[in-house]
């Protein structure tokens, strides 16, 4: 099928209880998937595995065709599966550019010797990388808790992208933002689709994922129940889905 | 908006100031002193709040660190202590042994930084791998310091370090006898009448080289940048693959670290070993981070703004001192300006906090 | 941070009994260092040797029970030992005067009480206010009353303690409600008149006079924090903040209310401390009475993150801190080894408290 990422058969057990049950799911590149499901589902215990937060109990990871073992965050990093969690996982107190450079931050000799960061080069590459994903910050210097919402989830966007993911997952991306700002972050998801990521995105906004999804992955109980071509469904279906009502209206 | 319109300009300024406000202060703190005492604005005067103030920016250095990282320190005080003791046990063996002070003094010093690194790695771990609240971890560790250097010195203060030890502990930088003489470490031979000019306390640098080295790493190099990185969400940092961890059990043995040349400095100015030397030190060293510009909660602060902070009570310690005001009055004042420096944060958060 | 289990975890058979001792395993530890101390130490397992160690915890209880609200509503108060600093010497400074100026004793320590306690209640009302109203954090807002009130405190007594006050004071504050010489006298608040000094020595005392007014307070202390509206508001405020204040709780008065409370307490613990020495006295930096006060709250139970916390548990946990450096010291250790002790078993109660989150 030639999926970027490919999970089968894997499960997630904490103590008696069954988060994640024998699911099996993949994404193409350039392909948006949207993971549905009520609370308690287990999407977000599914894509903490392959982000690398949790170890499955079972079941296997496909990256680019190839079996991977994730063990930390790092690992997940390395390969190019960049997350986007719900809270953005971005310092209050830095500016834009330390955020997206934190952890990786760049380094420049000085004296020959020692090792200091290098904050010309994290600004300079931190505004192409928000130019190229069209993206206006009014000052790269401030800091984060000035940003609103839609600026901050650009942001964190921009850290994944500049270190070259190659597979993103974002987290309720839309969750706290208002109208305008929601659209802007769409938008990015599309550019960012048609560069050729894979993208699974977690959302309880249905006409959202609806207008950037191409395939829908229901989950409930931490089972997977159905799978749906975006196209050939309607939120209706979809809700009946998630809930697990018996009778589905067309 | 007309950047010439006298308003605007008006305002900028306030802003400037705001900003500044900590520096204001001291200035003006040094004013008011050097009009109501005599001699206060003199070398010799500026060398006395040096020399008092090395253990509190010591302190304050280490509390610079962990507070940006969100926690706490209170062993410090205790450390500091427990380092003063340790060192002066150590000396003394050495020199009982037959070795020159001026090694036994080194040997003892380093072995005790080295020693020193114990309270701070305990402090990390129980915060980072046991999840134990910073105040809870340090509290403990104020205690078992505190039992530890009691139990070394069983009631008995150290004594019989070699004179060596005083001398470099309350020695000069440089010393110069005007037009004629300046010597390093040294005191010259001077006749009578003749002037001799101290400058410098070497405490006072050896404490400032360790200071702008760690003032460095916190401003310029990776390190410091997760240590803000993790005082501004700890969540952030461990998604990026930051290892908490192992950073804030390396923040606290930091901190633990000056706290024990505190301690050794302690030694050398005191020549002995006191296990509650730095005690009253401990909220000094706080309230002077807070006026830094830190905030409790992370994420903010700089070694500058902590000096600066040590410097406006090590000030105020000393001119009250010399102005034969006692010194109970200093606590009132130090709590007044505490509030005032978080007062001041809250309302005027823009002026503080705005990089352009 | 991450990794957390979520959901309810499955027990064991085992693990099962492992929750009504971790649940109860303050007061469990207490029993152990009793019976250990018992055979340790000659004496320690007395009827005298513990109502001495209640005796002595009087003050550590009240200033236990203030730091337990304070914590709750997820604050700190750092300047309860400087405010019974500045009760003790205020109200013995009161009662000096008036004893001088010839009134009567009953007098002259009743007055002297009451400003003290009375007085101790602006720290806290300014504490309160500032961190109700102006938003400061409750460590700095009770780290600068704490240098106020010391500074004020050190003004008053010029450092020196303050004595010749009424001699009433220490039989009140150290005496029994009963007295009895077995066989021979019975007697109420006082020792029997007219005995002689061998037979002293038999006379068993029981029950101090300060514990009984601590567990009266106590008792209070605890009714309206288990309850009554203000005790569920305060852990509503611990547990969330913004909950409480969208439920139309007065959060702002409710805190200047406690950190009002708080320093009350320690006023009281003040003057009760002139009964028991009397004299009164400054607050040293190294009695640490407040940083020991949060750790009792903490053995207790209590959460620094707020919520959590009672008064018993915090009795338990301040007795236990008392009990340790009695026994250790009747045991012959020497007296610090209790700082080594108490870092200890204060990580203990934290440690615990993580291990089993949901039973607490």
């Amino acid at each position: 099928m030639g999926y970027v990422l490919e999970v089968k058969n894997i499960t997630k057990r904490f103590g008696g209880l069954v988060a994640v049950d024998n699911v099996s799911m993949g994404v193409n590149a350039g392909e948006v998937v949207g993971l549905l499901g009520d609370n308690g589902a287990g999407k977000s215990t599914l894509i903490k595995m392959v982000s690398g937060v949790y170890h499955p109990d079972g079941g296997k990871i496909f990256f680019m065709g190839q079996e991977i073992r994730i063990t930390t965050p790092m690992d997940a990093l390395a390969l190019g599966i960049e997350t986007i969690y719900q809270d953005l996982a971005l310092a209050e107190n830095l500016n834009v550019y330390s955020n997206i450079f934190l952890g990786r931050e760049k380094l420049k000799k000085i004296l020959g010797l020692i090792k200091v960061l290098d904050h010309e080069y994290m600004l300079v590459e931190s505004r192409k990388v928000l130019k190229k994903l069209e993206i206006e910050v009014p000052s790269l210097k401030n800091r984060i808790s000035m940003l609103s919402g839609g600026q901050r989830q650009a942001v964190a966007i921009s850290r994944s992208m500049y270190w070259d993911a190659k597979f993103l997952i974002m987290d309720e991306p839309t969750a706290a933002l208002g109208i305008a700002e929601q659209k802007k972050v769409l938008d990015l998801v599309r550019l960012l689709k048609s560069q050729g990521l894979g993208i699974i995105i977690i959302s309880h906004q249905l006409h959202d994922v609806f207008s950037v999804a191409d395939r829908l992955v229901i989950m409930r109980r931490g089972e997977k129940v159905a799978e749906r071509i975006t196209k050939d469904t309607d939120p209706n279906e979809v809700v009946g889905l998630i809930v697990g009502a018996e009778t589905v209206k067309r | 908006m007309d950047p010439n319109h006298s308003s605007e300009n008006k305002k900028g300024f306030l802003i400037f100031l705001g900003r500044r406000w900590a520096l204001i202060f001291l200035i003006l703190e040094c004013l008011v002193f050097s009009f109501t005492t005599e001699a206060f604005f003199s070398l010799r005067g500026i060398q006395i709040v040096l020399f008092y103030g090395t253990t509190i920016f010591l302190l304050g250095t280490a509390e610079t660190f962990v507070i940006i990282t969100g926690g706490i320190d209170l062993s410090v005080g205790f450390v500091m202590g427990f380092a003063s003791i340790v060192s002066a046990k150590l000396v003394v063996l050495f020199t009982n042994m037959g070795v020159s002070p001026g090694v036994s003094i080194l040997v003892g010093v380093l072995l005790t930084w080295l020693i020193g690194l114990i309270p701070g790695y305990v402090n990390g771990s129980l915060v980072a791998r046991l999840n134990v609240p910073p105040f809870i971890a340090t509290f403990s560790m104020l205690g078992i310091t505190h039992g530890t250097s009691e139990l070394l010195i069983r009631g008995v203060p150290a004594k019989n370090l070699p004179y060596l030890a005083n001398a470099i502990g309350n020695g000069y930088f440089i010393y110069s006898v005007p037009g004629k003489v300046v010597s390093f470490f040294q005191k010259p031979e001077i006749q009578r009448g003749e002037l001799l000019l101290e400058i410098i306390p070497n405490m006072v640098v050896i404490a400032f080289v360790f200071i702008l080295i760690f003032a460095f790493i916190l401003k310029n190099t990776k390190f410091g940048q997760h240590t803000y990185a993790i005082g501004g969400s700890t969540d952030a940092a461990l998604r990026v693959g930051i290892n908490v961890k192992t950073h804030l059990i390396k923040v606290y043995m930091i901190s633990s670290f000056f706290a024990t040349l505190s301690g050794t400095v302690y030694m050398l100015q005191y020549v002995t070993g006191k296990a509650d030397a730095g005690a009253p030190f401990l909220l000094d060293a706080i309230v002077a981070v807070v006026i830094g510009g830190a905030s409790l909660y992370g994420g903010i602060g700089t070694v500058g703004g902590t000096i600066l902070g040590c410097l406006i009570l090590s000030v105020l310690e000393t001119g009250l001192r010399i102005m034969g005001v006692p010194t109970f009055d200093k606590y009132i004042a130090v709590g007044v300006i505490l509030i005032l420096a978080v007062l001041i944060d809250q309302f005027f958060p823009e002026l503080i906090h705005r990089e352009d | 941070m991450i990794g957390n289990g979520i959901g309810t975890v499955q027990l064991k058979r085992s693990s099962r009994l492992l929750i009504p001792v971790a649940k109860n395993w303050a007061v469990i530890f207490l029993f152990l260092l009793i019976a250990v101390f018992s055979f340790t130490g000659r004496g320690f397992f007395s009827l005298t040797n513990f109502q001495n160690i209640l005796h002595l915890s009087t003050i550590f209880l009240l200033l236990s029970a203030a730091e337990t609200y304070v914590i709750i509503t997820g604050g700190i108060d750092l300047s309860v030992g400087f405010v019974m600093g500045l009760s003790s010497v205020l109200s013995a400074k009161i009662m000096q005067l008036l004893h001088a100026a010839a009134l009567p004793q009953p007098a002259s320590i009743l007055i002297g009480s009451m400003v003290g306690i009375t007085i101790s209640l602006i720290p806290g009302l300014v504490s309160g206010a500032l961190i109700a109203r102006l938003n400061v954090p409750p460590f700095i807002a009770t780290l600068g009353m704490w240098g106020v009130t010391n500074g004020i405190t050190l003004r008053i007594c010029q450092g020196f303690p303050i004595s010749f006050l009424p001699s009433k004071l220490v039989e009140l504050g150290n005496g029994y409600l009963f007295y009895i010489l077995p066989g021979r006298a019975f007697s109420f608040l006082h020792k029997p008149p007219g005995l002689q000094d061998t037979q002293i020595r038999e006379l068993i005392r029981i029950f101090p006079n300060s514990l009984l007014f601590s567990l009266m307070v106590l008792f209070i202390l605890w009714h309206v924090l288990k309850h009554t509206k203000f005790g569920q508001h305060t852990y509503a405020i611990g547990g969330s903040m913004d909950a409480s204040v969208r439920a139309g709780i007065n959060v702002k008065k409710h805190l200047i209310a406690i950190y009002t409370l708080s320093s009350f307490l320690a006023g009281l613990a003040g003057v009760f401390n002139v009964f028991q020495t009397g004299i009164g006295n400054f607050t040293p930096f190294s009695a640490m009475y407040e940083l020991f006060a949060i750790a009792g709250v903490i053995i207790g139970g209590a959460s620094l993150m707020g919520g959590k916390g009672a008064i018993v548990g915090s009795c338990i946990g301040a007795v236990m801190i008392r009990l340790l450096e009695n026994g250790l010291s009747i045991s012959g250790v020497e007296p610090f080894y209790r700082f080594i002790a108490v870092g200890l078993i204060l990580i203990m109660a934290v440690v615990i408290d993580q291990m089993f989150p949901e039973l607490f």
